[in-house]
Formats: C-alpha cells, structure tokens, sequence
C-alpha cells in the first residue's frame, strides 16, 4: 500500500482551497454595488424634482428655501391658480377613472368568454389582443388617429377618442392577469357549482368572480397608473387645449422655460399613482384573504 | 323521498347533459364585446394605416387619397419611401441606421444593468428583498414624462449636472448634454426602459433553484463555470422576453429623442412618423413609415405573442 504516496486529488494546498472556497456564497459586494449604485441612478433624479417642487424660487437646480407657492401659495402660476395645469391634472385622472370602468369589465368578460369558447375565432380574438399588448404604440395612435381623421366615425378627436384609444391599449392587462388567474383556479370550483344547480351564469357570477376580486383589482390598479403614465395615444388623440393631460404638458413645457410649478403637477401625479396603488394592494389583501396567492407589489407591474 | 330524489337527479342530468352547448354560449356572449372591440378599434385602425399608405394624394388639396379596396392599391408611398432610404436624397436612410444603432447600444445596455441587478435581487438581497424589490418596481408608478422631466431639470445649462462640473472647475462653459448628443439618447432610452427588462429577468432568475446551483459548485464547478453552464442557459427565456418588451417600444419612441436632445441630428424612426403625422400632407408618407415599423418588427412581436400563447396552452 506505499504505491501511494502522492497525495488524493482533494487534498489540494491549504491555500488555494481557502482561497476558493472561503465562502462560496459569500457576500457578492461588486452586485450588491452594481444594485445600489442602479437604485441611485434610477431614483435620486426623480427625488431630486419631487424637492425642487418645493422650492421658493423660479430655479429648478439652485435651493432657494421650501415654500409651497408652486402647489398653490402663487396667485397665478402654482397649480392651483394656473388654469392649464389645473386643467391638465383633472383631465388626466378623468380619462384614468373611464378608462379603468370600461377596460376592466370588458377584459374580465374577455377572459371568461375564452375560457370557455375554443374554436378558430375566439383563438384569433385571443391573438389579436395578444398583438394589441405588444404593438408599439405609435402604431395604434397613428392608426386611430387617421381612422377617426377619415373615416365618418360617431365621435371626434378628443376626451371620447382618447378613452377609445386608451381601452383598446390597456384591454390586454385585465385579460391577460384574469387568464393567469383562472388557470390557477381550475375549473373544480365552478363544476361543483353546476353540481350543486347553479346554473352557468351563476356560478360565474356568485363562484368564479369572488375568486377572481385579487386579479380584477390588480388589474384596475395597473390600467389606472399606465393610463396617467400614457403620451402617445393621449397626445395623438387630442383636439385642443382642454383635452391636454400633464405628460403633454410635461412634454410640450419641459425644454422651455418651466418654474417649478411643472415638477409639481409631475409630482401630484406621482402621488395619485402610488396613493391608486396602495389602495389596490390593500383592497388585493382583504380580497385574497384565504386565497392561496399573498398579494405582492410586483404583481402590479404587469409582469404576468 | 324518492321522488325528491327523482327531482334531483334529474335536475343534476339535466344540468350535465346540456352544459357544454350552454357554456359555450355564455362564453359567446361573453368573449364578444371585447372581440369586436378589438376588431373595430384596432383591426380597423391598422387598415387605414395600410390604405393611406398604398393610396395616392390628391393633386389639388395634397390631401390623402386612402385606397380602401385592396384592388386599387398603389406602391407610390413606399416607391417613395424606398427612394429616400437610399440614394442621392436619401434622407431616411441615415435615421433608419441611427434607429437600429441607437436601438441595439440602448438595448446591450438595458442588457449589461439589468442582468447583474435582477441576479442579485433574486440570489443575494435576504432579509431586504421587498424593500429592493420595491425599489425596483418604483419606476413603473413614476410617469415616464416626469423621468424624463427629472433629466432635462439636470441637464440643463443651468442644471445642476452643469453646476456641480461648474463648481469644480472641471468645465468654463456649461456642457450642452441637450442639443443633439447620441450619448445623451441612447442613455436617456436605457433609463427611460431598463425597469421593464429587469423584471421578467428576475422573474427567470428567481425560478433557478438554489439546488441547482450547489450541486453544480459541488461537482466541482467554480463561480463562474456555474454561471456559464447553469445559470446563463437557464436564464434565456426571461433575456429574450426582456429584449423583446424593451427594443419594441424603444423602437416606436419619439419623445425621450424630443426631449433630450430636440435636434434632427439624433433623430428616430418614431421622430420620422411624429413629424409625417404633423403635416396632413405627408400621411400616405406616416402611414408607410408605420409599416415599416411594424414590419421591421413583426418577428419579435410575433415571437412574443406565440411564447404567450404556448404558455397558454401548457397551463
């Protein structure tokens, strides 16, 4: 047994395998930096505009001390006194509201109706809309935009065709988040329904649309924030000054010569976005207790 | 007794027997209005586009002409539009080049921030995973306008990026980042659309179990051997899907070359179709620009769409 005398081959020096080894999930600090410097970047300009909101003099780079006078202590250029801005806000949050009532039931139905109607035409209903959610949206703003321009529609550019415009974009997510859903779900719960003489109606209604609160929630929530995030259509869609919402303005202003009143319409959109979305994630935990899925932010991405 | 129990199952065959004609039909009535919706508002939109392009333009009104039935299609507008990509003047070729550079620096570079921060969320974050992952998931609530309105603040001549090099002596004049400088664009559109890449990313990442990965370092493979062979192919599906739902609306965008550089220097397709669309008389010209998008960008999109209807099916 002296034939051996060379060492096996985990016994590599002391050295290198403390050296690969020490730890190997040890903390990764290049990630965590690369993280944290990312954070930064993608937050601290936004931040830093939510201050300049706040401050005393007409510059957005300079700190002239807090003040209020942008929101509403100006008498004619804060948000409150400036018609346009005023105006620019209310308009964005109304086409929200309508947007989020129309989208919503008519996806929900969508995504019921496929679940249950196979055949060639709900599958090209079911792929069109899938194109609706990728098509760039310049393709279908241009698109309504001279289908309302040439052809004798019922309604004009304006509050009515921007919301058209905005449903048939936003359609996809309701779908889409309440297909997801019902897939978990499965169809025992509804089966048991029937069995137990509900008839079809029924057991969507008083079995199936309980279940699905979480996701029709969810996806209100999403259609409402991307609606005050919207440009293009909005901006395409458009007739005149009173069917402006704050990203035209933000847009049409921002290379100008702004105050700092813009950063604070931009900055109470901010808030209704993040005040919507708290609202959803806790309507998402009183609805969805019991239910298997916890509610989480990212599912208000849209990333399903 | 019996004939209660007559009741009920005749109730219960009869609720079985025609249920499969019955449910069909409220999944009918219900698949319906959001078919026709679709059909009327954005099939019907997407066919105009097609007939202003492959219409002609009225001689007295330069106004267009839409060629609503297929048979009276003309190739005028794309004649036109071929004719201007190259050529003596050939002023769309330069911007259709500068869209797909443009296009792809953008997209590596959404690639080279998003990969490392979605791996180290999903591997690495511990106990402050919600409060990264909220974080990250901050942008999509923040208007994208007002991002890009927090750059245009900075950037400015009198921003605070200029006052700060101003300050250090680094600079005499202040740097004009917001007249026609690529680099200023191409890291505008990585900060405008990096969020929506990382998340299907860390949604990939997060689905490789740690097993794998130990038993791969446990069979001897180094940090960086496991990336390679475990991680990075395991990866792919989420990379592609972030590809794909950033360069498509990359692509499109016009507004954050408006805004951040305002110069025809830098100019996009997206800038070619806004300014078509701004002059009545060019919209057989925006109509076939459009097109060219979508044509340029059919495979992705319908790569996407059939991924999603796959993972449909297996569901």
């Amino acid at each position: 047994m002296t034939a051996l005398p060379q060492a096996p081959p985990v016994a590599t020096p002391p050295a290198a395998r403390g050296r690969s080894w020490r730890g190997p999930w040890r903390p990764p600090y290049v990630l965590a930096a690369v993280t944290v410097g990312y954070l930064v970047w993608s937050l601290a300009p936004v931040l830093l505009a939510v201050l300049f909101s706040f401050n005393s003099g007409r510059s957005r780079s300079a700190w002239q001390g807090f003040s209020m006078r942008w929101y509403y202590a100006d008498p004619t250029l804060s948000v409150l006194h400036d018609e346009s801005l005023r105006r620019a806000l209310t308009h964005t949050l109304t086409l929200g509201v309508l947007t989020t009532l129309v989208a919503v039931p008519l996806g929900v139905a969508f995504a019921l109706g496929l679940d249950r109607w196979h055949g060639r035409l709900p599958a090209s209903a079911n792929f069109t809309m899938l194109l609706s959610f990728v098509i760039p949206e310049i393709v279908l703003a241009v698109g309504l935009f001279y289908m309302i321009t040439l052809l004798a529609t019922p309604f004009v550019l304006g509050t009515t065709a921007q919301v058209v415009g905005l449903v048939t974009f936003q359609l996809s997510y309701p779908v889409v988040i309440v297909r997801a859903r019902l897939a978990t779900i499965g169809p025992q719960y509804e089966e048991a329904a029937r069995d137990l003489g509900a008839s079809a109606l029924g057991a969507v209604r008083r079995v199936l649309l309980p279940m699905l609160m979480p996701a029709i929630f969810t996806s209100a929530v999403l259609v409402f924030a991307d609606v005050l995030d919207d440009f293009v259509i909005v901006r395409y869609l458009s007739s005149d000054a009173f069917t402006e919402t704050t990203s035209i303005k933000i847009y049409n202003t921002a290379r100008g010569a702004p105050t700092p009143a813009l950063n604070a319409v931009a900055t109470l959109m901010l808030v209704a976005s993040f005040v919507v979305v708290l609202l959803g994630w806790l309507a998402v935990r009183r609805f969805g207790r019991g239910q298997e899925e916890p509610a989480s932010l990212g599912a208000f991405t849209g990333q399903v | 007794m019996a004939g209660h129990l007559d009741a009920v199952q005749g109730r219960r065959v009869s609720g079985t027997a025609p249920p499969e004609r019955r449910r069909s039909l409220l999944g009918v009535a219900l698949t319906l209005p959001g078919a026709v919706w679709l059909a009327v508002f954005f099939l019907v939109p997407l066919y105009v586009v097609v007939s202003i392009s492959t219409g002609t333009v009225d001689p007295v009104f330069r106004s267009v002409v839409p060629a609503w039935n297929p048979r009276d299609w003309s190739g005028d507008q794309f004649g036109y539009v071929l004719s201007r990509l190259t050529g003596p003047d050939g002023f769309f070729g330069p911007v259709m080049v500068r869209t797909v550079v443009y296009v792809l620096l953008a997209v590596a570079g959404c690639l080279a921030v998003a990969y490392p921060v979605a791996w180290f969320v999903a591997r690495h974050s511990g106990r402050r995973r919600g409060l990264v992952l909220a974080l990250i998931v901050a942008p999509f609530w923040i208007s994208y306008m007002m991002r890009m309105l927090a750059w245009v603040n900075l950037l400015a001549d009198d921003g605070l990026v200029n006052r700060l090099l101003g300050g250090a002596g680094l600079v005499a004049d202040p740097v004009t980042f917001l007249s026609g400088r690529p680099t200023t664009v191409v890291l505008g559109l990585v900060y405008g659309y990096v969020p929506y890449m990382i998340l299907p990313m860390y949604a990939a990442l997060d689905r490789i179990s740690p097993a794998l990965l130990e038993a791969a370092r446990d069979l001897g493979a180094g940090r960086f051997e496991t990336f390679r062979r475990v991680v990075l192919p395991m990866s792919v599906p989420g990379v592609l899907a972030g590809l794909v739902l950033v360069a498509l609306p990359m692509t499109g965008d016009y507004f954050t070359n408006d805004l951040l550089s305002a110069s025809p220097s830098t100019a996009m397709l997206g800038n070619l179709i806004n300014t078509s669309v701004a002059n009545p008389s060019q919209a057989g010209q925006a109509g076939a620009l459009v097109l060219v998008l979508v044509l340029a960008m059919a495979v992705p999109m319908l790569l996407y769409v059939r991924s999603s209807v796959r993972s449909d099916l297996a569901s």
